[in-house]
């Protein structure tokens, strides 16, 4: 079969994939996908492990994992409609209200 | 005998606390009764211990008594602890009984200041600090001591402090008495290492057992020796003392004459063991001692002003107690500190009735004939002049002679030659001091004689009791020619000392010494008579004569010009350097640099506050990277 | 023949996560996401999971991106698009990206040195994995259920006009 190192160093890229592409990106909405992407990287990566020591709590916790991404992109995105009605803009760099 | 002789220094100590925190509103009438009562209680006190000395064996001596612990450090052990033995009993006694002769006379003299309590504050505080000297048992507690009195000295000189003069005295004085203590600490510190303990009793043992090399005992007695001619106002450290006169006179009755400058000796005494075991010491401060006599009295003799006459007058005798205790004769040295602080302070309290009389007026030239004014000053004065001149039956007679003979004992011949010299100096500037003074032509201010008046009884009676003590207290220790065990004070303080060779002349030398200390004295008395009464221009002549002599003794040698340029503008001039290169640059460039480098940082920092997420989340990952890093390598 | 599949699978997945990060326009970006997130379940049909495979699709791919596509429309693209400006942290985070990957290899390698490196025979299916879901896991199980409740409720208060009552 398949050696379980493949799917973690697959797992360890789409990770960075996602990191690097949410510090490039300029909108909200991408970035918000890329965090997706990270969240998925974790989840390869965790069924990977539960397969290779054949206990089954890996993929019980890759359950909850896609469970809770779900209710955070179901908030987040209304989070970004508001921002969007405020600014009319979702230029990531529009909101640093944080300057200085 | 009950052991409470260390209740001798808090009563006083206690009296100074109550007039320290309360002295301000209490009546007049009190303070003085309770200053003078706390020294009277502390004589009672250190009487009642003599009396209980006596009665018990020499074996016995010291009797310690250990307080508490004060310091425990590893080896190093000092306690509060008092020991009772002849040399602590005698001094204890001197102090408390001259200190409470002039808190007496101080009640009078000091009755018109407005800083009355302030003054009995530190008198008490003074007596205090004098009797924890004398009676300490171990020499960190006798340094305790020492450095207290150094800084009562300092306030009571500088009493009358919005005197300019008064207060550089002071601070002089300080300064100065602080020189002769780094030596005296240096030598404290080398004991400590060296013996290991700082107890009296252990030192004496340790250096008569000879566990130590000769050169360190002398370092150490040399060390030790410079704190006393900073305390005793010895050569080089003596150029304090003239100028001390600036405070009242009953300051300089009490510490300037009868007890704090008298505290090298004592120091010397204490640890006469050292200067025993180390002939190269005791010669040094023998010599010392007899070439500070004849230098003092030497500038004594041009003087104007009475307490200046005093002041040198005091350091010359000093140098006499030095020689003593030089010499090996430390019961001589003593003995002579304790007539010395009867006729001396009885000297300057005299001079204070004189300077009271006159409305302040110092200056001998304008004084004369005023015998008839005083009719209770001029009897006491004259005692006190006859006795330090060292006239035959009064005290300051047996005195200075144990002391001359013992030099001559030892082989001392030049010591004993300008001891010699030193009788003669002094019979002369005391007599003429008091011809100037008190016979001859009136040469007083007619402003200032009309308020001419004898001193009140309160000032009076205390002369009287000095003058009394002067002629008495000589007898408890007669010269050996008159018999075997006639030298009372001798044999009591000898189970103290280490034991010195004592050397014995013939019969006939020793009447011989006396015959010429005394021919020396009366002839020195009848110069001041010749020159100052019988025919008045020949001190004139002889000022035109030798001009230049005249300058230089006048100008006490220009010493103080010398110190000045040599010590005290260098010492000045690199301070204020130290102050602009260092301080100004360095320390404080240091604490603002540390402000203003917080400062740029902080606006350096907030370059990365972007607000902007991304940027943050970089940061977060490259922590995140190295810390990764960290684990894994 | 596992292999052929898995390399597939793989690469389509890092191919469509590259291009969603290349591409400007949003929808794009969404729909590569999709392609990725269905390759995601593929794989984990792959590793004995058919159980989280199939929810991968459905929830993931079903239900957030679509979620995703409805904001994208709401928002008018063409003012959210923003013009190129030379951008100064590329460099930068491409490095440390690097670097990353490389320390993560070296972690999950030897987190998995113990444990075998073959993918085993044990298939997670609905029957065990709904086992020990109501089981071993009851509690997260509900207080998650709780949190989706929390998650629903705070998205309607949020997005709720202030004026209308």
């Amino acid at each position: 079969m398949i050696p379980t190192i493949y799917f973690l160093i697959l797992s360890a890229v789409l990770f960075v994939m996602g990191t690097v592409g949410f510090l490039i990106k300029k909108d909200l909405i991408t970035q918000f996908m890329c965090v997706e992407v990270m969240l998925n990287a974790a989840n390869i990566a965790f069924v990977a492990f539960a397969a290779s020591t054949s206990s089954f709590d890996g993929q019980i916790i890759v359950f909850f994992i896609i469970t809770v991404a779900a209710a955070e992109a179901a908030v987040g995105l209304a989070i970004i409609l508001l921002v969007y009605k405020q600014k009319k803009t979702i230029k990531s760099e529009d909101s640093s209200l944080m300057k200085g | 005998m009950r052991e409470i002789f260390w209740l001798i220094p808090f009563v006083p100590a206690l009296s100074t606390l109550i007039l320290a925190v309360f002295g301000e509103k209490l009546p007049k009438k009190y303070i003085s009764f309770q200053a003078c009562g706390a020294v009277f209680i502390s004589f009672l006190i250190s009487v009642y211990s003599f009396i209980g000395l006596l009665k018990i064996s020499p074996e016995q001596y010291p009797v310690v008594k250990n307080l508490f612990s004060w310091i425990h450090s590893g080896n190093f052990q000092a306690n509060l602890s008092f020991q009772l033995d002849p040399l602590s009993a005698v001094m204890a006694m001197v102090v408390t009984a001259v200190g409470f002769l002039i808190h007496v006379y101080s009640i009078g003299y000091m009755a018109e200041d407005r800083s009355y309590s302030r003054f009995f504050t530190l008198m008490n505080l003074f007596t205090f600090s004098m009797l924890l000297l004398v009676m300490a048992s171990n020499i960190v507690l006798m340094f305790v001591g020492w450095e207290g009195v150094g800084f009562c000295s300092y306030m009571l000189i500088g009493f009358w402090f919005e005197k300019h003069s008064a207060a550089n005295a002071g601070k002089k004085a300080f300064i100065v008495n602080r020189i002769g203590d780094a030596g005296f600490l240096l030598g404290i510190l080398f004991i400590i290492v060296y013996i290991g303990s700082t107890e009296f009793v252990t030192i004496n043992n340790a250096v008569a057992g000879g566990s130590l090399s000769s050169g360190l005992i002398t370092l150490i007695a040399i060390l030790l020796f410079v704190g006393a001619t900073g305390k005793s106002a010895q050569i080089p450290l003596y150029v304090w003392l003239p100028d001390a006169m600036e405070g009242p006179t009953p300051v300089s009755a009490l510490i300037h004459a009868a007890t704090m400058v008298t505290a090298g000796v004592y120091m010397v005494a204490r640890m006469n063991v050292f200067y025993t075991m180390s002939e190269t010491a005791g010669f040094i401060v023998a010599i010392i001692g007899a070439i500070t006599a004849v230098y003092a009295g030497t500038m004594a003799l041009t003087q104007n002003d009475i307490k200046r006459v005093l002041a040198y007058s005091t350091i010359s005798q000093i140098g006499y107690m030095f020689i003593g205790c030089g010499v090996g004769a430390y019961a001589a040295g003593i003995f002579h500190l304790y007539t010395h602080a009867f006729f001396k302070s009885l000297l300057f309290l005299a001079a204070g009735s004189v300077m009271h009389a006159l409305s302040g007026e110092l200056d001998m030239r304008k004084m004369g004939g005023l015998k008839k004014y005083m009719p209770y000053t001029y009897p006491t004065f004259l005692i006190g002049a006859i006795a330090i001149a060292g006239v035959p039956f009064l005290s300051g007679f047996f005195s200075k002679d144990a002391i001359l003979t013992a030099a001559f004992a030892k082989g001392q011949y030049v010591v004993w030659a300008l001891g010699i010299l030193g009788a003669v100096l002094t019979a002369f500037y005391m007599f003429r001091l008091i011809f100037m003074t008190f016979h001859g032509k009136e040469r007083i201010n007619p402003e200032v004689k009309k308020h001419i008046h004898e001193s009140p009884p309160v000032m009076t009676i205390p002369l009287s009791i000095l003058a009394f003590f002067s002629v008495i207290a000589g007898y408890i220790g007669l010269p050996v020619v008159l018999g075997k065990n006639v030298n009372w004070f001798n044999n009591f303080l000898k189970p103290l000392m280490h034991p010195v060779h004592e050397a014995h002349l013939r019969l006939g030398t020793e009447w011989l010494l006396i015959l010429i200390s005394v021919v020396m004295a009366l002839s020195g008395i009848f110069i001041a008579y010749w020159f100052y009464l019988k025919k008045p221009d020949v001190p004139h002549k002889l000022v035109s004569r030798f001009p230049f002599l005249y300058k230089l003794l006048y100008n006490k040698y220009y010493v103080d010009e010398a110190y000045d340029k040599i010590f005290v503008k260098p010492a000045i001039k690199g301070s204020e350097l130290v102050y602009r290169k260092f301080d100004l640059n360095v320390i404080d460039g240091a604490v603002n640099g540390t402000a203003s480098g917080t400062g740029f940082f902080g606006k350096v920092l907030s370059y990365f506050q972007t607000g902007l997420i991304k940027d943050y989340t970089l940061i977060f990952l490259l922590g995140a990277v190295i810390l990764l890093g960290l684990l894994i390598f | 023949m596992a292999v052929f599949l898995f390399a597939l699978l793989s690469i389509t997945c890092i191919g469509s996560i590259l291009g969603m990060i290349l591409f400007k326009n949003q929808a794009y970006c969404a729909l590569f996401l999709i392609l990725a997130f269905v390759c995601t379940g593929g794989l984990f049909g792959l590793m004995n999971a058919p159980f989280i495979a199939v929810v991968q699709i459905i929830i993931y791919a079903g239900a957030i991106m679509v979620l995703f596509i409805f904001v994208i429309m709401m928002i008018d693209i063409r003012r959210g698009l923003t013009p190129e400006k030379k951008k100064w942290i590329l460099y930068p985070s491409l490095g440390i990206g690097l670097i990353l990957i490389i320390e993560l290899i070296f972690v999950l390698n030897r987190a998995l040195g113990s444990s075998g490196t073959q993918v085993s025979e044990a298939v997670g299916s609905p029957k065990i994995l709904g086992k020990i879901l109501f089981t071993k896991y009851l509690y997260p199980f509900e207080i998650t259920s709780v949190l989706i409740m929390a998650a629903l409720v705070g998205a309607i208060v949020l997005i709720k006009d202030k004026d209308k009552t």
